[in-house]
């Protein structure tokens, strides 16, 4: 039962074969026994069992609200949450409930889904591990399941593979079959990167389809509530009811339609799928390379043409996608100051003083780093330098992606991330931001240009590790997009970890966790 | 900076002192504003010759006016000047992780408005920007501001003081107006030195301000609160702002330098702390003589912030804050631009006209301003410029003087002596009115008619300011101020006087008619100015003729 698709297990519920109180009480057990993944910060349990109570007298009544009635989600720790405490997972913001729901998790429990848990992630969404959080480390299901152990001959407590991220607690819980989905943020491809990892489908919707509001910002003019879910087809569902104007974040846009559900057999034939050569990065795995000829070769095989094409300013991508999103860091982090919320430091020699400590003690390292580089930045000496040519490259790459679009690509068909998931002891030798700079190669042009991207889970790697492809393609094409990824999601073949379990290790794990 | 933090303690200081005049039946409210009590120091027609240039002071404006508009500029918290501590507070105004601001048209309309009002260009586009610092009753640690291109430029503002030998002749002057852009108002701090403790107040976070720049064009005091007068009068004739500085409402900084005509300007001072148009005037004329004296010492002028003492009177280098500022100026990232129409033909397709703001439409309804009212004054009245200049610059005079008019027969050009003579020179003593325009129109009914004369109506008129609430008919009947008419009593009395003054009789019948004067004063001392003027003088011809 918990391994199954939101569609299915909406059947389920309405049929009767399961009611949402079981099936709430089923994702909380499940929570417990995967507490080692270090996948959520905050369970919640009371509220989740209120809502799915609330849910079963309306489905015993027969009037579901809609598909997600009595659908256990999780949620990113950077989305408020009315009464649920939001950390960021940031020693800044440890004991900070928000007395309101940001508008996408409004319209998921307007929709009677209910709300299992707040996810771990880097501290204030600022990593591609999860791994520089506050409260520790997430740890990627996959490691413990048969697949990596058998072909690695690794130990899953010392050779563990990380989630990516930043949100690694919300694919790791979709992963692990503890929520049915879950909300993401996507900046620089912190939904995409961790999708990819754990084997999920991570969906990043055109910018200002959906609503900001309540999202604990990285960069506002990239973020991106992201879908993470186990089929393309719920991921749809799921857009289609957050989709839309916000009057609440001013930066939304109408919804191109309604999206109904994805066509079952949509066809390729005549799509123009575009392969970006600059995408033929260093440090691209052999496996993943293979994946994305494999998926091509699918396509053109379909009768689609499939065609190398140029984005050429993706080289300077990175770097502007550094500066711009340093300098935004540097002002969205302003307001921690100890003063209205969060934590305030003892030192109170100074209002200044007290400002000093309270961010030197709240911040780690990697978001004290940002903040002084973005204030650098943004000097009034630097600003031309830096912010302003930033801008400008980020027009360029997002013209890059114009181009491509109106001479006839229908979609890109790129590599998520450059291998499959590193393990924790490798992916730590190097610092933050050489490893962002490595992680976000292929996600972040794309948060630069404002239009949506899928990841797809394709395959397991060698090492028995998922590894996805990235759909790219043209602003508020998000459906078509979709079903191009659920047509590559019906061919690929990818397994279910509940396939896949090793299940002595499993239980060895569930009971140390349990005593 | 948007506001400072001295100036919490100031503006309730102020609250107290706020001076109303309240005329019931009338229901207009008058409030004494002097704009004339200075004068401009450094006049260039006073330079001599051939010696060195004097040196003159140059003034510039930065004005911050609150919105005068329900909710704040970002969010839906409410407008209101000293509700409870921080029960105005959204939690987008105390920048709870999130949020994010959401621009009210209202605002945008009164900044239109403004723009129009003063011959600005609306630019059709405009941007929102962050100006980054640190400060306890700023939440976000930036204000939203419009630095790289605000929604109105280039306009002006014409104003005009009162010059001349007598003060009578109406002088106008025009001031550019650089800029009008949009922003955020900071919360307040208090600051508790005894306990070392800073106490913020949010309720004024977030709401709307208009920052209109004003060039350097002024050269003293005086010039700056006319310029300054005249924007208040036309804000609240806009209804964009309600102009109050005691309030808050209208926050003036003054940038001041000194330098001879024709040089290069001065290093400038900017002169903060400033809640009343009295207080500006003499701020500025202080910073100028202080800069000068400066200057002529052989020392240099320092670019600092000074702060108004009105206890003192004199300017006070502010302790600087952070050292050098650097605002680190952004772009919002969550407000797209800020798009003005020109009509409504103009409206893309789909738009709704009612969401929209529309300049025509704005144009279509400005009110009647000042200038155009002091106009309309000098042509329905039949009044002199300065009397219309004078009647329009003082709050609620206008009104009063219609009030009055209308209770009267009197001719307009007669009773506006009354109103901006014997009111406003007794208002300039006492700072308040108990006489309501009815009650003046009943005294001056009564001199019309003849029951007394022009000078026993200026004594009944002191004799109402003094003791409030007796009607003219009363006072005059207390203490039996009516018109002597009875013929045979003033018989009696010119009789007498003409009796003790034989000489002068001697003289009016020897042809000197002018001494015939002498003897009518006579006789008004002995009525106390009560005998009627014409039978007096009749009576008098007969006896001396």
């Amino acid at each position: 039962m918990l391994s199954l698709t939101i569609r299915e297990v909406s059947l389920a519920l309405r049929e009767g074969r399961i009611s949402p109180t079981e099936l709430c009480r089923r994702c909380l057990n499940r929570i417990k026994k995967t507490r080692h993944l270090n996948a959520y910060l905050t369970v919640t349990e009371e509220l989740a069992l209120k809502q799915a109570q609330e849910a079963e007298a309306r489905l015993l009544q027969g009037v579901p609200k809609g598909p997600l009635d009595g659908i256990p989600f999780a949620v990113k720790d950077n989305f408020c949450t009315e009464n649920v405490k939001t950390t960021c997972a940031s020693t800044m913001l440890r004991d900070y409930t928000p007395p309101y729901n940001a508008t996408v998790v409004q319209r998921l429990m307007d929709q009677g889904a209910v709300l299992v848990g707040k996810t771990n992630m880097d501290e204030f969404a600022m990593g591609a591990g999860s791994t520089d959080g506050a409260f520790g480390p997430v740890k990627n299901p996959w490691s413990y399941a048969a697949p990596y152990s058998e072909q690695t001959g690794a130990e899953p407590d010392s050779d563990w593979v990380i989630t990516g991220g930043s949100s690694g607690g919300s694919a790791a819980a979709v992963a692990s079959l503890t929520s049915y989905l879950a909300l993401g943020s996507d900046t620089g491809g912190s939904t995409r990167n961790p999708g990819a990892l754990c084997g999920v489908v991570a969906l990043k919707p055109t910018y200002g389809l959906l609503s900001r509001h309540g999202l604990i910002p990285l960069v506002n003019s990239m973020d991106v509530p992201g879908i993470m879910t186990r089929s393309v087809s719920d991921a749809a569902t799921v857009l289609g009811i957050l989709q839309g104007l916000d009057v609440r974040d001013s930066t939304t846009i109408p919804a191109p339609s309604s999206l109904t559900e994805l066509p079952e057999d949509f066809d390729v034939k005549n799509m123009c799928i575009g392969i970006p050569k600059e995408y033929h990065a260093p440090g691209l795995s052999e496996e993943v390379i293979a994946q994305w000829s494999r998926v091509a070769d699918m396509f053109e095989r379909a009768g689609a043409r499939v065609e190398q094409v140029s984005l050429p300013h993706t080289q300077y991508s990175i770097v502007c996608y550094h500066v711009l999103c340093h300098a935004e860091v540097a002002s969205n982090m302003a307001r921690f100051d100890g003063l209205e919320y969060g934590h305030r430091s003892e030192v109170n020699s100074s209002t200044e003083a007290m400002y000093a400590s309270t961010r030197h003690e709240g911040f780690n390292d990697v978001v004290r780093g940002r903040i002084l580089s973005g204030n650098y930045f943004l000097l009034k000496q630097n600003y031309q330098h830096y912010f302003v040519k930033a801008q400008k490259v980020r027009r360029l790459i997002a013209d890059d992606f114009k181009h491509v679009f109106s001479s006839g690509v229908d979609v890109l068909l790129t590599p998520t991330t450059l291998t499959d998931a590193a393990r924790y002891s490798d992916f730590t030798q190097e610092d933050n931001r050489t490893r962002s700079a490595q992680e976000d190669i292929f996600t972040q042009p794309v948060n630069m240009a404002g239009i949506p991207a899928v990841s797809v889970p394709t395959a397991l790697s060698r090492r028995g590790l998922p590894i996805g492809l990235q759909l790219i393609g043209p602003a508020i094409q998000d459906k078509k997009l979709l079903s191009v990824a659920q047509w590559i999601e019906q061919r690929v073949g990818f397994p279910s970890i509940s396939e896949c379990r090793n299940d002595t290790r499993m239980i060895e794990r569930e009971q140390t966790s349990a005593v | 900076m948007a506001a400072s933090s001295v100036a919490a303690s100031e503006l309730l200081h102020n609250m107290n002192k706020q001076i109303w005049i309240l005329c019931p039946k009338a229901s207009c409210i008058i409030r004494r504003i002097s704009t004339t009590s200075s004068r401009c120091y450094s006049q260039p027609q006073r330079r001599a010759k051939s010696a060195p240039q004097q040196l003159v002071g140059v003034v510039g404006l930065e004005i911050h006016a609150q919105i005068n508009s329900n909710t704040k500029l970002f969010s839906g918290s409410p407008v209101r000047f000293s509700a409870p501590p921080n029960s105005l507070v959204s939690f987008f105004d105390s920048s709870l992780p999130g949020t994010l601001p959401v621009l009210n048209r209202r605002c945008v309309e009164a900044a239109v408005m403004t723009g129009l009002a003063l011959n600005c260009t609306i630019n059709r586009k405009s941007l929102f920007d962050r100006k980054h610092y640190f400060y306890a009753d700023l939440p976000a640690g930036y204000q939203i501001t419009q630095q790289r291109r605000p929604i109105a430029v280039d306009g002006e503002l014409t104003y005009s003081l009162l010059g001349g030998k007598n003060r009578n002749q109406v002088i106008r002057k025009t001031v550019n107006i650089k800029q009008i852009q949009l922003e955020q108002d900071s919360g307040k701090s208090l600051h508790d030195d005894v306990h070392s403790q800073t106490l913020i107040d949010l309720n004024r976070a977030g709401v709307g301000l208009m920052e209109l720049v004003m060039e350097p064009d002024m050269s003293c005091g005086e010039e700056a609160a006319a310029a300054v007068r005249e924007l208040q009068l036309i804000l609240q004739a806009l209804g964009t702002c309600q102009g109050n500085m005691s309030e808050g409402q209208l926050r003036v900084d003054a940038n001041v330098s000194v330098h001879r005509p024709g040089e290069p300007l001065g290093i400038r001072t900017e002169v903060k702390n400033i809640n009343s148009i009295r207080y500006l005037a003499r701020a500025i004329d202080y910073e100028i003589q202080r800069q000068i004296s400066v200057l002529q010492r052989g020392g240099t002028v320092q670019n600092e912030t000074r702060a108004y003492d009105s206890k003192s009177g004199e300017t006070i280098p502010m302790r600087d804050k952070e050292g050098l500022q650097d605002y680190r100026f952004m772009p919002e990232p969550n407000l797209p631009p800020l798009i003005v129409y020109g009509d409504n033909a103009s409206l893309p397709t789909g738009t709704d006209a009612c969401q929209a703001v529309v300049v025509q439409k704005i144009r279509e309804g400005l009110p009647e301003l000042p200038s155009v009212k002091r106009d309309r004054l000098v042509q329905t009245y039949g009044i002199l410029p300065e009397h219309s200049f004078t009647l329009v610059n003082e709050d609620g005079l206008v009104e009063y003087f219609e009030a009055v008019l209308k209770a009267t027969k009197k001719e307009p050009r007669k009773v506006i002596g009354w109103v901006t003579n014997e009111l406003l020179g007794h208002l300039k003593q006492q700072d308040m009115s108990v006489i309501s325009p009815p009650a003046l129109a009943e005294l001056l009914e009564l001199q019309e008619k003849g029951h007394i004369s022009s000078s026993v109506a200026k004594q009944v008129f002191q004799e109402m300011w003094r003791s409030s609430g007796k009607t003219a008919s009363q006072i005059i009947q207390e203490q039996d101020l009516g018109l002597v008419s009875d013929t045979a009593q003033l018989h009696s009395i010119c009789q007498k006087v003409v009796d003790s003054n034989p000489d002068e009789v001697l003289a009016i019948r020897n042809g000197n008619k002018k001494v015939l004067n002498r003897l009518i004063g006579l006789v008004q001392r002995e009525t106390k100015g009560r005998a009627d003027p014409v039978l007096v003088k009749e009576i008098l011809q007969e006896k001396t003729s």
